[in-house]
Order: C-alpha cells, then sequence, then structure tokens
C-alpha cells in the first residue's frame, strides 16, 4: 500500500514536472500578483456581487474593444453565474408563473439583452431587420470580423475574452498583474507611439534600449539592467473612478482587477462550482469505496497473507 | 500453464448455452477461476486499470462525438457547447481529456512491471509484442485525439508531427499529403483525425483481447519470475485479484477524480484554449506530458549521418531524429531477443536492476527535456539521455544475459511467500545456489 502510494505520488510529480510551464525565452516579466481568488481549492467558488461588479467593468470597459463571442447573456443567468436568480424578487409585480432561475424568463436578464439592439432576420420579405436582444442572444461583439478590430487598434486585435483565463499560464494572476502593470517608462528604454509599456507584457525590452546603453554587437553595456516587461498596443485601460460601483466598493484600479478577474474566470469556466461540488461527492464516496474494498481484500486474504 | 477447465454447467440455460457456444465457460475459465501466482504485488494491477480507462475513454468519447462537429469552422466551438451547454458535457470531455493522461501513466508504470519482472520473455513474447502494438495505437489514437479540438496546439502539434514523415526518402511527401489530405494541415486532415480517432480505439480493444488471449495461454508472470509449479503456488483469480485489482483501480479512480474535478486544466497546455490560427505560431510547440521523452529523442539528432570525411549525407539530422523516435519504440518488440538472461526478475539480478532504475530515471530525464526548448545544454542532455535509452537495450541487458551472475532463486513462489513472511528484509534467502527459471 504505502508502496502503490508513493508510486502515484512519483508518478504525479514526474507529471507535475513536465507540465511546468517553459518560461518564455528573451526578457523577464515582473513576479505576477496574485487576486484574491475564491474560486481556487477544494472548496472554491464565485461570489456572486463580485462576478456582477466583474461584468460591469467588462460591459464598461473591455468591451469596448475585446470581444466575448462564447458567453450568451443566458449564460448570465446560469446557476453559479453572476445574475443568477433562485426565485422571483418580491414586488416587482412579476407573475407567479414565471419561473426565475430559468435565464430565460430572468427580468434581469431580459433587461441586460434587451438593452442591445440585435441584428436578426431575413424576415418573410427576404430582408434583415433590428430587434432589442433576447437572453438567447451572444454578448455583442465590438467589431464586424478581426480584420477591423485590428486596424482600430493599431494592427493588433484584441483577444476574444471568453476563454483568456484559461488561455494563458496562470491566467487569473497574469490578467490581474497586466491590467496593473503600467509602471512609468523606464529611462533606459523608448517606447514606441501607439505602444504602452506594461512590466507583466512578455515581451523583449532589448529592442527598445537606447542606442547609448548597448555595445556594438547590441549586447547591454555593464551596469545597465534590462527593464521587465514588454510594450503591446493596449493603453491602460483602467483608472479610479472610471466604472461607478453601486455597492460601495472601492473603485480603486486594483478592485477593479479583482473583479474582472473573477469574472474572466468564470466566464471560462462557468461550471467550476457544479464541478467542485461533484468533485467533493465523488471523492467522499470514492474514499469510503476504498476502504470498504480494501477491508474486503483482508478478509479474502486473511489466510494466504 | 494453460489450465484444464473447470466449469460445470448448471442450470438448464447454462447447459444450453455451453453446448452451442461455450462463452460463459471462457468467461468463467478466464476471469473466475483462472490461476494466478499467489505472490503478485500491486505492480501487477495495472492491467485491470488500463481496462478502466479504455473503457472510460469510449464511453466518454461515443458521448463526446455526438455533440462534436469535425470541421475547422465548428470544431473549436463545438468543443466549447460542450462545455458549456451540453448537460454534463464538461464532465465528459475533462473525463477524456483527463483520462487520456491517465491511460498514459498507468501503461508507463505497465510496461516499466514488465521490463523489471521480465515479463516479455519466454514464453510470453507474443503477449508483450501486443502490448506494445497496443501501446504504438494509443500513441497514434492520443495524438489525433489532441487535433481534434483544433486549438493553437492542435494544429501546430500536428503541423510538426505530421511534417515529419517529409523526412522519410521518396514516399516522405506523398504520405505526408495523404496525412494532409491538401496542402497543410487544414479540414481534410482534421475530418480524417477524426475518423480514424474514432476507429482506433476499437482496434485497441482488439488487440487488447488478444492481450488476454495470449496472457492466458502461458499465465501471469510474478515477482520472482519462476513459473508456479504446483497449486500451491496459486490462487484462483475471483475473489482474489478482482478483489486487489478492485481496490487499486478504485484508488487510481481517486486520482484521476482529483484531477478531472480539481485540476482539469493541469495536464494540458493554456494555448489550446486559444483557436487554432495558421498565421499565428505560438512560442513554444510542445506536445502532451506522455510524449515528451520522445519528443526529446526527436530532438537529439542535430547532426547528419553521412560518409566520413566527404560531404555525402546518407542521413539527414531530420530523417535521423524520426527514426531515432520510432526506434525507441519498436526496439520493445526485440527485446525477448535482446535480454537472453534466463533469469526474469530483477530481483535477483543485481547488476541489471541498477541499470534498470537508471533507465527509468533517463526516462523521465528526457520527459523533462522533451519540455524545455532546443538550445544547449538541453540539446547535449537530450542525447545524453538518448544515447543511454538506446545503450539499455542494445549494450547493457544483452551483456548482462551472460556476463552477471544472478543471486539464488527460491524453489517455488510459496517458498518465497513463506520466506519473505519470515524474514520482510531478506526476500531472496538463497536456495540451492545459482539456479535457472524451472522450465515450463
Amino acid at each position: 500500500m504505502t508502496k502503490l502510494t508513493s508510486l502515484l505520488v512519483a508518478a504525479v510529480a514526474v507529471i507535475g514536472l513536465a507540465a511546468s510551464p517553459a518560461m518564455a525565452a528573451g526578457g523577464k516579466v515582473k513576479e505576477y500578483k496574485h487576486p484574491h481568488a475564491s474560486w481556487e481549492g477544494v472548496f472554491g467558488h464565485f461570489q456572486q456581487d463580485q462576478l456582477q461588479r466583474g461584468y460591469q467593468v467588462y460591459r464598461e470597459v473591455c468591451a469596448a474593444c475585446h470581444s466575448m463571442e462564447l458567453v450568451a447573456f443566458r449564460h448570465l443567468g446560469d446557476k453559479g453565474g453572476p445574475y443568477y436568480l433562485d426565485s422571483c424578487p418580491k414586488g416587482l409585480g412579476i407573475p407567479d408563473s414565471v419561473d426565475c432561475s430559468d435565464p430565460a424568463q430572468n427580468p434581469i436578464i431580459k433587461s441586460l439583452a434587451a438593452d442591445f439592439t440585435v441584428q436578426d432576420g431575413p424576415d418573410d420579405a427576404g430582408d434583415m431587420f433590428d430587434r432589442p436582444g433576447l437572453p438567447s442572444d451572444y454578448l455583442p461583439t465590438p467589431y464586424a470580423n478581426v480584420q477591423q478590430a485590428a486596424a482600430a487598434n493599431g494592427g493588433a486585435y484584441p483577444p476574444d475574452m471568453s476563454l483568456l483565463a484559461k488561455a494563458r499560464h496562470h491566467g487569473p494572476a497574469y490578467i490581474y498583474s497586466l491590467l496593473q502593470g503600467y509602471d512609468d517608462i523606464p529611462d533606459t528604454i523608448d517606447v514606441p507611439g501607439g505602444q504602452y509599456y506594461n512590466v507583466y507584457y512578455a515581451g523583449d525590452t532589448l529592442s527598445l534600449m537606447k542606442p547609448e546603453l548597448l555595445n556594438e554587437d547590441g549586447t547591454l553595456i555593464e551596469g545597465v539592467k534590462q527593464p521587465y516587461g514588454g510594450v503591446f498596443k493596449m493603453a491602460a485601460p483602467l483608472s479610479e473612478g472610471v466604472v461607478t460601483y453601486e455597492d460601495g466598493t472601492p473603485e480603486t484600479v486594483a478592485q477593479y482587477a479583482e473583479d474582472v478577474t473573477a469574472f474572466l474566470m468564470w466566464a471560462a469556466e462557468p461550471k467550476l462550482e457544479e464541478r467542485k461540488t461533484m468533485g467533493r461527492f465523488v471523492l467522499i464516496y470514492l474514499f469510503i469505496f476504498a476502504g470498504i474494498v480494501y477491508a474486503s481484500y483482508r478478509q479474502i486474504w486473511r489466510k494466504i497473507l | 500453464m494453460s489450465h484444464e477447465s473447470t466449469y460445470v454447467p448448471k442450470t438448464g440455460v447454462e447447459k444450453f448455452i455451453d453446448s452451442r457456444m461455450p462463452i460463459i465457460r471462457l468467461g468463467y475459465d478466464s476471469f473466475v477461476d483462472f490461476p494466478s501466482p499467489k505472490n503478485l504485488n500491486y505492480w501487477w494491477t495495472f492491467g485491470g486499470i488500463l481496462a478502466i480507462c479504455l473503457m472510460v475513454q469510449i464511453v466518454t468519447g461515443v458521448v463526446l462525438a455526438m455533440h462534436y462537429a469535425a470541421s475547422t469552422d465548428l470544431a473549436f466551438g463545438s468543443v466549447e457547447h460542450i462545455m458549456r451547454d451540453v448537460e454534463y458535457g464538461w464532465l465528459m470531455r475533462y473525463a477524456h481529456m483527463n483520462g487520456a493522461s491517465m491511460f498514459f501513466i498507468a501503461v508507463y508504470l505497465h510496461m516499466a512491471r514488465g521490463l523489471y519482472y521480465g515479463s516479455y520473455k519466454e514464453p510470453r513474447e507474443i503477449l508483450w509484442m501486443i502490448g506494445v502494438a497496443i501501446f504504438l495505437l494509443m500513441m497514434g489514437t492520443a495524438f489525433m485525439g489532441y487535433v481534434l479540438p483544433w486549438g493553437q496546439m492542435s494544429l501546430w502539434g500536428a503541423t510538426v508531427i505530421t511534417s515529419l514523415a517529409s523526412a522519410v526518402p521518396i514516399l516522405g511527401e506523398p504520405i505526408k499529403t495523404l496525412l494532409w489530405g491538401g496542402f497543410s494541415v487544414d479540414n481534410p486532415t482534421l475530418n480524417r483525425f477524426f475518423a480514424l480517432h474514432y476507429l482506433l480505439p476499437f482496434l485497441i480493444a482488439g488487440l487488447v483481447i488478444l492481450h488476454v488471449w495470449a496472457l492466458h495461454v502461458p499465465g501471469n508472470n510474478n515477482p520472482t519470475g519462476i513459473e508456479p509449479q504446483s497449486k500451491k503456488d496459486t490462487l484462483p483469480f475471483h475473489p482474489y485479484y478482482t478483489v486487489k485489482d478492485g481496490f487499486a483501480i478504485v484508488v487510481f479512480l481517486i486520482m484521476f477524480a482529483a484531477f478531472v474535478f480539481f485540476m482539469p486544466n493541469a495536464l494540458g497546455h493554456p494555448d489550446n484554449y486559444i483557436p487554432a490560427n495558421p498565421l499565428v505560431t505560438p512560442a513554444h510547440i510542445v506536445p502532451e506530458w506522455y510524449f515528451l521523452p520522445y519528443y526529446a529523442m526527436l530532438r537529439a539528432v542535430t547532426f547528419d549521418i553521412g560518409v566520413p570525411f566527404t560531404d555525402l549525407v546518407i542521413i539527414n539530422a531530420k530523417l535521423g531524429g524520426v527514426l531515432v523516435m520510432l526506434s525507441s519504440i519498436l526496439i520493445l518488440f526485440v527485446l525477448p531477443w535482446l535480454d537472453r538472461s534466463k533469469v526474469r526478475s530483477m530481483r535477483y539480478r543485481p547488476v541489471a536492476r541498477l541499470w534498470f532504475f537508471v533507465f527509468v530515471v533517463d526516462v523521465c530525464f528526457l520527459g523533462w527535456l522533451g519540455g524545455q526548448a532546443a538550445e544547449q545544454p538541453y540539446i547535449l542532455m537530450s542525447q545524453l539521455g538518448t544515447f543511454y535509452y538506446f545503450a539499455y537495450f542494445l549494450i547493457v541487458l544483452p551483456i548482462l544475459s551472460v556476463a552477471e551472475t544472478p543471486k539464488g532463486l527460491p524453489r517455488s513462489i510459496s517458498e518465497s511467500v513463506l520466506a519473505s513472511k519470515k524474514k520482510p528484509a531478506a526476500e531472496a534467502a538463497p536456495a540451492g545456489g545459482a539456479q535457472t527459471a524451472p522450465a515450463e
């Protein structure tokens, strides 16, 4: 038994080693800041008020450039989502026949969707027409296509945010840090117009070093340090007070970053709570089952062993 | 050790079936009254664990295929549809995705067991070779499965690996075109990979039946490596090994569940959550962890092999890498004839045992190297690691077959069990000097 355990531990350790990300060559990024991640661990879950604030930050700031093509309004009202309702709010005159736990009937979801105009069709005459958004519609995209998105952003298209938190190494920490990583430009580098310096962006600051700091062969002269991070085409999106919270939460960049990180984690893993809840039951079941089978094993083998 | 059938049909229905198609007898003889050595340790439980892995992959895979769309425009979105909108789709998908890794963990431990205890030796050569064939099919299946979500690593991993075919002289380009179905990894590639990914597991299942058949003629090897000589040395498979395997399976499932429910993406690569884009190459293209040792060996060959003192190149670096990578697995087919030692178990081979443990460390080391960038000092390390990998099979084992003096073998399995009960520390009480494994 101990042999088997140590064996499994060894196997997992080897895999862990192999799976650890090979850090990018070139310049280094500053060590990430870590958000308070309520979704981590065996009992991880999302905080609904935080998801709502995060959605608000996405809607009012990020959505100007970043699409979220895999998320529909109805998803926001799914169990574990930012606007899920157990039951209908009282005093709004909602008829008893409405089931607010169903995202399609959830009044918040309906009104969030209805704020947008969606092109539908063709109708019977073959014409496209505009209508208010429905819970079944996907979140509207800021640009018609990738080319338009790139053209509007200096040639680099803003990535879709649906899976961003899973599509980067240490996704949540990366997003949380990047949003707060617009430090002052070090005086050792020149930042080209239309680009922005960020200590957490995995770029190459060596190519930006001022020429007088470089040797003829392009290496740094002695005593000069290459600054962290790199430059890219997203200007600092957040500043203090840019989004107005209604629940009195501090309107700081760190708070916005943490909230939107939580929302993006939810968007990437909307079934996280369901998964962890089931996982806890499965593990308890398997541990008990293992105990029973082990007892049976000892019983059956008692004369042999 | 192919045993006499002890099945006695009792009911009328059983008699009816038994005289027409004795399938109940087959099951009874194979899984109930199958005489198994009484000293099998937990290393022998991975066969059962692997059977469970295959079933989990087939069941979850069939469900996933009901919702998956094999088209470059739809594949990525259909996987996300499974994750977001299909009832328990996330469970099916994470179980399938991590199930592949679990499958490889189990198969590597199963193979290590075979290598350590000499399970590939006479009379189990065919059993071993079928196993190697299953392993090859598993690798093909896993590779094609990883392409299906059509993320960045899917596309670029497929591009790197299928391009290797072009290293083969003359036939290389046609093979590559056949794999691609076009001029690059694209929609036709995805479609044929999906078809093959669905087909191969059933071929694996077929080979597993042959594997079990080939097991049931000579019977199980065991930690002493000597054959059972009397009924005292064996136990019926059921209930003794059904319960022991059962316990190991549940423990394995605990690890499986921990990954599926609490770290489902720990073994994957974040880039595969970015939709495939032929215009953007990821910074580091790495295969899944279970291919990393072979990937390291592939990249270890950085030099052309030619006629000395001339510019003639016989095997260029690319072809050399491909040959080395293929040989690293194909060499297992001939292993029974490379290791000629009559003693199966390395318990009684003190020298070979050391080299074996170095081999295990070497494979893990190569796995680590496969994840590193293709630059020095990693290339040199990979070359040394690759050299040892082949040296173990081609130099160490053949030489030790004649050079090594094995420890004394116990007279029988029962004697070894009794000895280990008395003195758990010294398993191999010398029993009449060096003695070769008795013939069957």
